[in-house]
């Protein structure tokens, strides 16, 4: 079982619509998306195809589109869309009174274990 | 009577509102004479419809119609009513509840129904008298009174109750403005396609919105004169009605001792961690999940009657519930999520003419979410979906339709859907053709494609939506003899028309959005894609220049970030050096940021310019304003614009020069750079036929010969290698510079996104070009002067801009601050 550990990332008016935000734990890149909807989502912000910065994309509905070459990433489960596979992780992300918490537990375990 | 009710446990409810009086009625029916019953409430009313204080706003309903339950129930059922009095504190031990004016009421059992408060962000001024918020009927006294006095009214909060409180002060005659943090209205029910159409319904009503718009203070001298925005603006206001979210209502039970997360804590029966305590309504959190609608407060109710009044059998569980916008003739239903699974996929009808958006969200063959507007009587039918969770395989075809067509063609074949259709069934909406006209057409006139159908009818003729449909008709009444004719592009998978109509209905219908281009157009995505995103953005920005603001979640990253993203994630910076013309000052400030910032790569580029590659993205704006202050401006080296224009040294210094090729080159490139186009333009001026400035392979090149300058276009060295056509000869530079300006703007008005001049050329005809600009002087002249229209804002070097702080938050990265550990 992964040990929950939410950090606060900033503040949820930083993420833009359609848009992203990214930070580093540890040596890993996160990026927190926010959806035309409203929603966020955050993934490890490697695209599965070759490492490219998911969070500099293009969003449209709930996925990202890499913008080294083009492969869509579902910004819920992390998975590749259409006939590309491949998977980067997806992490919980909740709002809470205009601060965007993270859990990066998934990743702390994985670093300690 | 009161000696019956002695020998009862004693029941005491807090909160004379929506839950607790429905809790008390549910515990009546279940168990009549159980309990002696007192409710205390604060407000001094009977218990009235809190929902209904948005049309008592509006003047649409009054008091007495919205009271639920008058004094002859309270009566009737001996209910002790202890009403405009507060309860201060709960001793549990002692089993009583302190009230403000000093009683103390014992019970046996206690509900909590205290609902929530309003909340009001903690800016300055808000104790402000004329700033009040939108709960009680206390408050819509207030803010009737205000409104007799008339003037101007902000609301704080484009929420559900923020939008209703702005109708009914339209209603009353106020100036309403609704200042919104948000970019869309009701954001957690609404996508941004209903809540542009929701703007627009509410601007017909004198109701304006800003959208993400942060109050910073309420200002006034003794009482409120406006409320100051974050970005320096100020709305003038003589009544301030906050709507910016609710709390649950949990002082008395956190001062009791008992749990409480966000709201007072409970378990199915409704049951607090004291056994003796319950509570019901907006007061508490279950599962996590806060409630703010009514429904589901009903089912708390019933659950908590089931543990009073009955065996206990009845737990409460959390479901879907819907929302309903009530601002009179505005239908806005939504239900559900609008964030599923990846899997998830969404079906959006759009009718422009009668401004309609349904969006359905399904996951996994079911519905789970629904967002509808415009028409809305189909919301309930949904939402039943939507709990039952049953699978929806069998009617996903006419399911966006709604019931009535769906039932209709139920246990009917899809594909046979059409044959179906009764002959008065209309097919195009906006032309008015029904199915009967078009068969008939197609047998009698012996039509056999699609444009013989569209010229005879006029069917699919204007938004052309319905193509599908008519084709299907063809194929149905001519059977095998029926070919599809070869079919438009469309742009990509949102939309089945192409990108030249769309160019065109923006024009024509002078859409000046992204979403009103998606509504008008009937796109089937609800907010686009990678694809037609970047394109809408550039047709909307060739199309108004100056009016349209630029949307950057729809530009690519090097465009959004100026500069090209490498594969490492780090950007390269490519400064504009004029013609190719450097100096020594401009090589040391290079040489200085390459320094300064630890670029790993200097290198000189094949359009006579020097690449830093490997800026870390955090630097470039600190590198933008080195390269600034020593003049240099962006190169564009990244975007969908003018590029480059190399040139060779001509009269200068060279032998052969016929005219000063450098010259004219740098010229051509100041008068140009800035300029957006539909894919990048690069240029080249070579001063004699011997072209050292490869001026045949650009996309407009210039050849000078003694007699003047020969005008290519068309010409690329990449992907393919293409040879430039001569447009045609000029004498003057002043000439020169006229049709290459008249080139690029007949290019930026008419190609499709992404296609370059040479294909776009292979697609109109040179002699089509030619005769636009060539042979019609007015023509080539009206398309310099509206290049030279456009130019006047796009000539602001984004670098300049950055280097000052525009756009700060695109390369600042987040920093997290370790603040809660959980187990
Ligand atoms: C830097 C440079 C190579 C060099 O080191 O010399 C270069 C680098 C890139 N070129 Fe190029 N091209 C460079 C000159 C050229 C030239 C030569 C020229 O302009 O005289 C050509 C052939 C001429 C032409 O365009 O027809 C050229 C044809 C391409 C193409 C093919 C375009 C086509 O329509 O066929 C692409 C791909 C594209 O644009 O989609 C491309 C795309 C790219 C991109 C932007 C690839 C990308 O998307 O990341 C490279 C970006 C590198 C960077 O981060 O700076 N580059 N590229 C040159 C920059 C010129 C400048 O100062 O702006
Ligand atoms: C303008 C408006 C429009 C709405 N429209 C809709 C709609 O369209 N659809 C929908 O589903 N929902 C709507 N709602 C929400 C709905 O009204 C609430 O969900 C519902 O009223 C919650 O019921 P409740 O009993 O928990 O809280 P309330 O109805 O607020 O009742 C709580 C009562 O407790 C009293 N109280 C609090 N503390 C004390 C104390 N210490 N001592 C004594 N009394 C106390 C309060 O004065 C209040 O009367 C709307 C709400 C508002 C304000
Ligand atoms: S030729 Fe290919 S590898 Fe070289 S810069 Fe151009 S796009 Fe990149
Ligand atoms: S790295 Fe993302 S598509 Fe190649």
């Amino acid at each position: 079982m992964n040990t929950a550990l939410w950090i606060d990332v900033g503040a949820a008016a930083a993420i833009p619509s359609r848009g992203a935000r990214r930070f580093m734990f540890r040596d890993t890149p996160i990026a927190v998306f926010r959806a035309g909807d409203g929603g966020l989502f955050a993934l490890i912000d490697r695209c599965p195809h070759k490492g490219g910065p998911l969070s500099e994309g293009i969003v449209h509905a709930r996925s990202v589109t890499c913008p080294l070459h083009n492969w869509v990433i579902s910004l819920e489960t992390g998975n590749a869309q259409g006939s590309d596979s491949g998977c980067t992780h997806a992490l919980p992300v909740e709002a809470r009174d205009g601060q965007v918490f993270v859990d990066v537990g998934a990743l702390s375990l994985a670093a300690s274990a | 009577m009161f000696d019956a009710r002695s020998q009862r446990p004693r029941l005491v409810v807090i909160g004379n509102g929506m839950a607790g009086c429905r809790a008390v009625e549910e515990i009546i029916a279940l168990a009549p004479d159980k309990y002696a019953i007192t409710i205390i409430g604060a407000e001094p009313n009977v218990n009235y419809n809190r929902i209904m204080l948005s049309p008592l706003l509006a003047g649409e309903k009054t008091f007495d119609e919205i009271v639920i339950n008058d004094r002859a129930w309270y009566e009737a059922n001996a209910i002790d009513l202890i009403a405009g009095v507060a309860a201060t504190a709960i001793d549990r031990d002692a089993k009583n509840v302190a009230l403000a004016d000093g009683r103390t009421v014992p019970y046996d059992q206690l509900i909590l129904a205290t609902g929530s408060t309003p909340f009001v962000p903690p800016v300055p001024g808000v104790d402000l008298p004329g700033v009040v918020t939108f709960r009680d009927a206390e408050d819509v006294n207030t803010m009737k009174a205000a409104c007799d006095r008339g003037g101007r009214a902000v609301v704080i909060g484009g929420g559900l109750l923020g939008l209703e409180a702005a109708y009914g002060l339209a209603r009353n005659g106020m100036d309403v403005t609704v200042l919104h943090l948000m970019p869309i209205l009701m954001e957690r029910q609404l996508d941004q396609s209903a809540s542009h159409l929701l703007t627009r319904a509410l601007a017909a009503r004198g109701i304006a919105v800003m959208l993400e718009a942060k109050t910073t203070a309420f200002v006034g001298d003794g009482r409120v004169e406006g409320v100051q925005l974050e970005d320096g603006g100020f709305a003038p206001a003589d009544l301030v009605v906050v709507s910016a979210g609710i709390r649950p209502n949990t002082a008395l039970a956190q001062q009791a001792g008992l749990d409480v997360a966000r709201g007072i804590t409970v378990n199915h029966t409704m049951q607090t961690s004291d056994p003796a305590i319950f509570a019901v309504g907006e007061c508490v959190e279950f599962e996590k999940q806060l409630f703010g609608l009514v429904a589901p407060i009903w089912d708390q109710c019933r659950a908590l009657a089931s543990a009073l009044g009955g065996d206990g059998a009845l737990h409460f569980q959390c479901s879907d519930t819907g929302t309903k916008l009530k601002v009179s003739g505005c239908e806005v239903y939504s239900a559900g999520l609008f964030a599923g699974h990846d899997r998830s996929e969404d079906i959006v009808y759009r009718d422009a003419a009668r401004g309609i958006y349904k969006r359905l969200v399904l996951d996994n063959e079911r519905l789970v979410g629904a967002v509808l507007f415009g028409d809305a009587d189909d919301g309930p039918w949904y939402l039943s979906l939507i709990k039952s969770g049953e699978s929806i395989v069998d009617i996903r075809e006419s399911l966006i339709f709604g019931r009535a067509v769906t039932e209709a063609l139920a246990g009917v074949n899809p594909s046979d859907a059409v044959a179906a259709l009764p002959a008065t069934a209309e097919i195009c909406g906006c032309n008015g053709v029904c199915k009967g006209t078009i068969v008939e057409a197609i047998t009698q006139k012996n039509l056999t494609t699609l444009d013989d159908v569209r010229s005879v009818t006029k069917a699919s003729g204007s938004c052309g939506s319905c193509t599908p449909l008519v084709e299907s008709l063809l194929a149905a009444t001519l059977g095998d003899g029926f070919e599809r004719g070869p079919s438009i592009k469309p742009v990509c998978k949102c939309t089945d028309h192409g990108h030249q109509r769309v160019r065109e209905e923006i024009l024509a219908h002078g859409l000046k959005s992204m979403p009103e281009i998606m509504q008008q157009l009937e796109w089937k995505t609800p907010d686009g894609c990678a694809s037609c995103r970047p394109a809408l953005n550039y047709y909307l920005l060739c199309a108004w220049p100056g009016d349209y603001k630029d949307d950057k979640s729809s530009r690519f990253i090097n465009e959004r970030a100026h500069g090209n993203i490498q594969k490492d994630g780090t950007f390269s910076v490519v400064p504009r050096m004029w013609g190719g013309l450097t100096s020594p000052a401009e090589l040391r400030a290079i040489a200085d940021v390459a320094d300064k910032f630890n670029i790993p790569t200097v290198k000189v580029t094949g359009g006579q310019r020097i690449d830093l590659l490997g800026v870390k993205k955090e630097d470039l704006p600190a590198v933008w304003a080195d390269l600034g202050a020593a003049g240099m401006v962006s190169g564009h080296a990244y975007g969908k614009a003018l590029r480059t224009v190399k040139t060779c040294v001509g009269t200068d210094w060279c032998r052969f020069g016929t005219q000063d090729s450098t010259g004219l080159g740098v010229k051509i490139e100041k008068f140009m750079w800035g300029s957006w186009t539909p894919a990048k333009v690069k240029m080249a001026v070579s001063g004699c036929p011997r072209n050292c400035a490869e001026a045949t392979c650009k996309d407009v090149g210039v050849i000078c010969v003694d007699s003047g300058y020969e005008i290519h276009i068309g010409g690329a060295a990449g992907l393919h290698i293409k040879g430039t056509e001569v447009l045609c000869k000029v004498t003057t530079e002043a000439e020169a510079l006229e049709t290459i300006a008249a080139i690029t703007q007949f290019y930026r008005e008419d190609a499709h996104y992404l296609e370059r001049i040479y294909k776009w050329m292979a697609r109109v005809g040179l002699d089509h070009i030619k005769a636009c600009i060539v042979d019609d002087s007015n023509n080539r002249r009206a398309l310099h002067d509206r290049f030279v229209l456009s130019q006047r804002d796009a000539q602001v070097d984004p670098w300049a801009e950055r280097a000052n702080g525009a756009d700060a938050d695109e390369f600042t990265p987040l920093r997290p601050a370790l603040a809660e550990a959980a187990e």
